[in-house]
């Protein structure tokens, strides 16, 4: 109980501090960088459930972003559907894919490496078929048409964008509260400890992790839908490429998994770092790239649990040796 | 046909792994309430049979009855639910998690709320000692906090029948003897016990009744001292023709 209270709390001065930040400035470049910041929390946030949460280590999460950004794309072009149902309809159609997907994988008992690898070509496969099936426009992609109004989900500033990711943000740190204090989330994590031990106490390890891909697939999918609404275009590189998926689950390794703040920690703490190689480093392309990985490596090396992780963390000279 | 007193009855249950018959045609009947135990040598089947009974394997031969009913290959977790709950003799903590957060799992199986879950686990872990290590990680317990910890789990559960493999394996003269009482106090609150165990000299003050399992054949069973002077028991253990020799050094003594 006191951990829920906790959890709620924070999770609260997080949204009432960032929802402030556009009443404060209306630099298009400060607001466009706390959207994408908030757009990479999301991500890895959505892959945290699963990967943190479950263990089940996905490298297709593209998978439900490209279903949720070409379902909300598709109902306003094809079916006249207004966006703010769309958007909650193509978190649900995400949510099938997971739970599609994560059925077929668990009914086979796959896990690690090849459970990563079976998301993977997924991920591949909808990229394939989208290139080519004309109701996703093929290699041309879809583009929405530019409509300006608040009904119509695409607002004149970027301040409504960063109000809107900031909803899903809190969403996506609701149902990961949810998960540190529920029985489903203490059986996802028994699971994802030692999936023997949880069957003998009566853990069902095929449903508790199918649960957590539609979870963790809807989430993903209303990432999607919101990059859509704000790029007002999609094409198959872009929905279903790897990209997608490795910024969710870099994003969530290098913040801590399995933790309320990690993912949005880690997306933040990358998000500025790439921002600001690309700012430092323009002028030379590719040294940013370099600059990223090396200190990739080094939080991996250093910090294997994460930033979250900091809080708890002690050098090794200060341990006692016991 | 089955008796009412047998909580869990094993027909002719049978596993071949390959060319090894790891279990061959065992029967038993453990009787409710009882505090029974399963005996024999190093690979004898004895592990085998527990994943057999409880649902991580599936029998090839034999059927195997909990409260008159049918359950035989049925998952594990199904059979937590119908109480029957079983713990592993390579301790399978959730290394991550604290003691209380460990023990709650097994909590969760009768209570969705968290916060009644982690007061049972509370409760559990004073039954079986653990209440003063309740938030330590599961990974910085001792060998014997282990073994109390994969207790505490199987019996938060709440189970009618609980299979434990080998708790006092691994432990300590001082730490066996700390342990028993806690085996025997749960017998006492009714639960009904079976265990595997290798050591004696617990099998000989705790159970009422043993069955020697060797070569995957059940070769016989009784009293803890019956069972101990059983000629087929001493060389199974021992080797064979070790019961006549000793037979003879006995009588010429």
């Amino acid at each position: 109980m006191t951990q829920l209270r906790k959890d709620i709390f924070s999770i609260a001065l997080f949204v009432w501090t960032v929802a402030a930040i556009p009443f404060f400035t209306h630099s298009g470049v400060v607001l466009n960088f706390v959207m994408m910041a908030l757009f990479a929390c999301l991500i890895a946030q959505a892959w945290n459930v699963l990967g943190g949460f479950g263990g089940q280590f996905s490298f297709g999460h593209a998978l439900f972003f490209g279903t949720g950004a070409y379902f909300q794309a598709i109902a306003q072009l094809s079916w006249g559907w207004n966006p703010w149902l769309a958007m909650p309809a193509a978190m649900v159609m995400a949510a099938l894919v997971g739970a599609w997907v994560g059925a077929l994988s668990f009914r086979y008992g796959l896990k690690g490496s090849y459970f990563a690898l079976v998301t993977l070509a997924f991920a591949e496969v909808f990229r394939i078929v989208s290139l080519s099936v004309p109701f996703t426009g093929a290699g041309v992609g879809l583009m929405l048409p530019l409509k300006e109004s608040v009904g119509n989900m695409q607002f004149g500033s970027r301040s409504g964008f960063v109000w809107l990711i900031l909803g899903l943000v809190t969403l996506a740190l609701c149902v990961t509260a949810y998960l540190r204090n529920s029985r489903f989330g203490a059986y996802l994590q028994a699971v994802r400890d030692n999936e023997d031990a949880a069957r003998a106490v009566g853990v069902n390890p095929f449903h508790v992790k199918t649960w957590a891909t539609v979870l963790s697939g809807g989430l993903m999918g209303s990432a999607g839908a919101f990059y859509v609404q704000v790029f007002q275009y999609i094409d198959p590189g872009i929905g279903f490429g790897s990209h997608t998926s490795v910024e969710a689950l870099v994003g969530a390794i290098v913040g801590g998994l399995g933790t309320l703040w990690g993912p949005v920690l880690g997306a933040l703490a990358l998000h500025l770092l790439a921002d600001l190689t690309r700012n430092l480093f323009g002028q030379m392309p590719g040294i940013n790239m370099i600059i990223y990985g090396v200190v990739l490596i080094v939080i991996v090396m250093f910090l294997p649990r994460g930033i979250a992780g900091l809080s708890t963390y002690t050098p090794k000279s200060w341990r006692r040796n016991d | 046909m089955t008796k009412p007193q047998a909580l869990l009855q094993v027909q002719g249950v049978s596993r071949a792994f390959g060319g090894l018959k790891a279990v061959q045609d065992v029967s038993l009947s453990v009787p409710e309430g009882s505090l029974t135990a399963l005996i024999g040598p190093n690979g004898a089947g004895k592990t085998t049979l527990f994943a057999l009974l409880s649902g991580f394997l599936k029998p090839d031969t034999g059927r195997v009855i909990l409260q008159g009913q049918d359950i035989t290959g049925q998952a594990p977790h199904l059979n937590a639910k119908l109480g029957m709950t079983r713990t592993f003799q390579i301790v399978q903590p959730f290394a991550a998690q604290t003691v209380r957060e460990n023990i709650a799992v097994g909590a969760h199986l009768h209570t969705a709320s968290r916060t009644q879950a982690l007061a049972m686990a509370a409760l559990v872990a004073e039954r079986v000692g653990l209440a003063d290590q309740l938030d330590k990680l599961a990974s910085d317990l001792t060998v014997a906090g282990r073994k109390r910890l994969e207790l505490a789990r199987a019996l938060a559960t709440q189970p009618k029948l609980l299979l434990l493999d080998e708790v006092l394996a691994g432990l300590n003269p001082q730490e066996i003897a700390d342990m028993i009482p806690v085996v025997r106090s749960i017998a006492a609150s009714g639960v009904t016990v079976l265990m595997i165990e290798h050591v004696m000299q617990a099998v000989m003050s705790l159970a009422e009744h043993v069955w020697v399992l060797a070569q995957g054949q059940l070769i016989a069973q009784g009293s803890p001292s019956e069972v101990t002077r059983h000629p087929q028991v001493i060389e199974a253990y021992l080797g064979h023709g070790t019961a006549a020799r000793l037979r003879q050094a006995e009588l010429s003594a």
